[in-house]
């Protein structure tokens, strides 16, 4: 199984270290950083991480990645986005408005709580294939899911707001899960990129 | 983060910060214009200034934190983070920048500094520093104090590669030393870095600084942020390079691809074409020891 960290600019390296701890063998999954759109052909999912979405936009732009990602979304191929990631995904922003994919049927508004003074960790639970489990969240600069469309389903919550959300074969979170050694939601995501490749 | 035996470093979420920032650009602007056309270009982030090194370096006095409402302009122009810096040791300024709501504080040799013995206690803080180093005591040094990120120093306002250059191999080459000492060597070691044996134990292990380590001081084309990447850089600050050359809008954006796609020559050809005139560069070797910046901080 070969799954992409969408490397233009970000904590791709912190997505990579997170999905060589999941699996049982230290083969089962190989990581490729994606750095042009040729390579997403090569790939059974991807994961958009963290970093600056204004930066990513413009790199992804300049080598035509929205088709490619299109196309890829439509293939069935699972994707993961993380902060900036699911700003990208997202079928609305705000704050200020930009362009984004619309992969996944939410309304996003970026650095909602605010700048870095206002990151901060919190412990929550995510309900993943039914079950409660608990997971560490840290939040930075974080978007907020202020819109939730029918289709998707919220996977975990913080306070009484959507923090991760599943539409389909697109996965996303507002915190980095990355950021700490505990592999619960890469884990998550590593299911549904296998589920996909056997369908 | 993982086990440092106890020691205490900078929190996670502004590790984190850091780690978001990585592949990136964080480019010096002096006001909201020049953040403006930093964001448009690529930028991660912007780091606000008086002045920018060149300029300090040109016309001398004291150079000191961005006056208040420029660094609150900035902030208004752009939604990427915004760093400033403050002077070595002059935690007021810092107590400034965090009440202003900046998103990163730099503690940094290219102002003139306050205090000629003490740097600042970063752990006093609730948002995140960045400070600069010349090798690898003086990283942990500041790592022990509660840095969250590490950038080597370089020559600011040199327009000129060789002494970042040579900051990051000795970083890089101090950091794979330790990987290769024995665990009775590691004390003596530690003397001799200056740095706090938890940290040198710690990094001798896992082969890497804990915290992020970027580039900074003489950047000035694609090909030295490129360069910088290859030697181990996780992302570049540009300071004079960009708003002291001919085209800012177009070079920025170049030393942004250049950066993303460090490992491929066709790309760095492609954005290297045409980008007019670099800013002029300074010999180091020609410069009288009293004019270096890199050496304010110990």
């Amino acid at each position: 199984m070969r799954i992409g960290v969408l490397a233009l600019q970000g904590d791709f390296a912190r997505h990579a270290r997170a999905l060589q701890k999941c699996g049982s063998r230290p083969s089962a999954i190989e990581v490729v950083e994606i750095r042009k759109p040729e390579q997403l052909e090569d790939i059974d999912g991807l994961i958009m991480p963290g970093g600056e979405s204004t930066t990513l936009l413009k790199l992804m732009d300049a080598w035509g990645f929205v088709p490619a990602l299109e196309k890829f979304h439509a293939g069935g191929k699972p994707i993961f986005g993380t902060c900036a990631g699911l700003i990208l995904t997202a079928r609305d922003v705000a704050n200020p408005a930009q362009f984004s994919l619309g992969l996944i049927d939410v309304g996003v508004e970026r650095n909602a709580y605010g700048r870095q003074r206002e990151s901060f960790e919190a412990a929550g639970t995510a309900v993943l294939d039914g079950r409660p489990v608990p997971i560490e969240m840290v939040f930075i600069r974080a978007p907020r899911i202020r819109r939730v469309g029918p289709g998707v389903e919220t996977l975990a919550r913080h306070g009484d707001e959507p923090v991760m959300a599943r539409q389909g074969s697109v996965l996303v979170a507002t915190f980095h899960p990355e950021l700490t050694d505990d592999p619960t939601v890469h884990e998550y995501f590593c299911r549904m990129v296998k589920e996909a490749k056997r369908a | 983060m993982e086990e440092l035996n106890g020691l205490r470093i900078a929190d996670r979420k502004h590790i984190g910060l850091a780690e978001m920032l990585k592949g990136g650009v964080i480019m010096d602007v002096t006001n909201a214009e020049q953040a403006k056309i930093a964001e448009d270009a690529g930028a991660a982030s912007v780091m606000a200034l008086e002045r920018v090194p060149s300029d300090i370096r040109r016309d001398g006095g004291v150079a000191r934190m961005s006056p208040v409402k420029k660094i609150q302009e900035i902030q208004k122009a752009v939604t990427i983070p915004v760093m400033a810096k403050a002077r070595i040791g002059h935690f007021v300024e810092a107590q400034i920048l965090e009440a202003l709501g900046v998103d990163y504080i730099d503690e940094s040799e290219v102002l003139t500094p306050a205090d000629e013995h003490f740097h600042i206690d970063k752990f006093a803080f609730r948002i995140p520093f960045v400070c600069g180093c010349r090798d690898l005591g003086e990283a942990l040094r500041r790592i022990g104090e509660g840095a969250a990120m590490i950038r080597t120093k370089g020559e600011a306002g040199s327009g000129n590669i060789v002494e970042a250059v040579r900051h990051m191999r000795s970083v890089m080459s101090g950091v794979r030393r330790l990987t290769t000492l024995g665990p009775e060597e590691l004390m003596t070691e530690a003397k001799n870095l200056g740095a706090p044996y938890d940290l040198v134990r710690w990094i001798s292990r896992a082969g890497k600084l804990p915290v992020p380590n970027f580039s900074a001081g003489g950047i000035a084309t694609p090909a030295d942020a490129a360069l910088m990447m290859q030697l181990g850089a996780e992302a570049v600050f540009v300071g004079s390079g960009i708003f002291k050359s001919s085209d800012p809008a177009k070079r920025a954006k170049a030393i942004v691809q250049a950066t993303t796609h460090f490992k491929d020559p066709d790309v760095l050809v492609r954005v290297s074409e045409d980008l007019g005139d670099a800013m002029v560069g300074l010999e180091i070797s020609k410069m009288a020891e009293k004019d270096l910046l890199q050496t304010r901080g110990w």
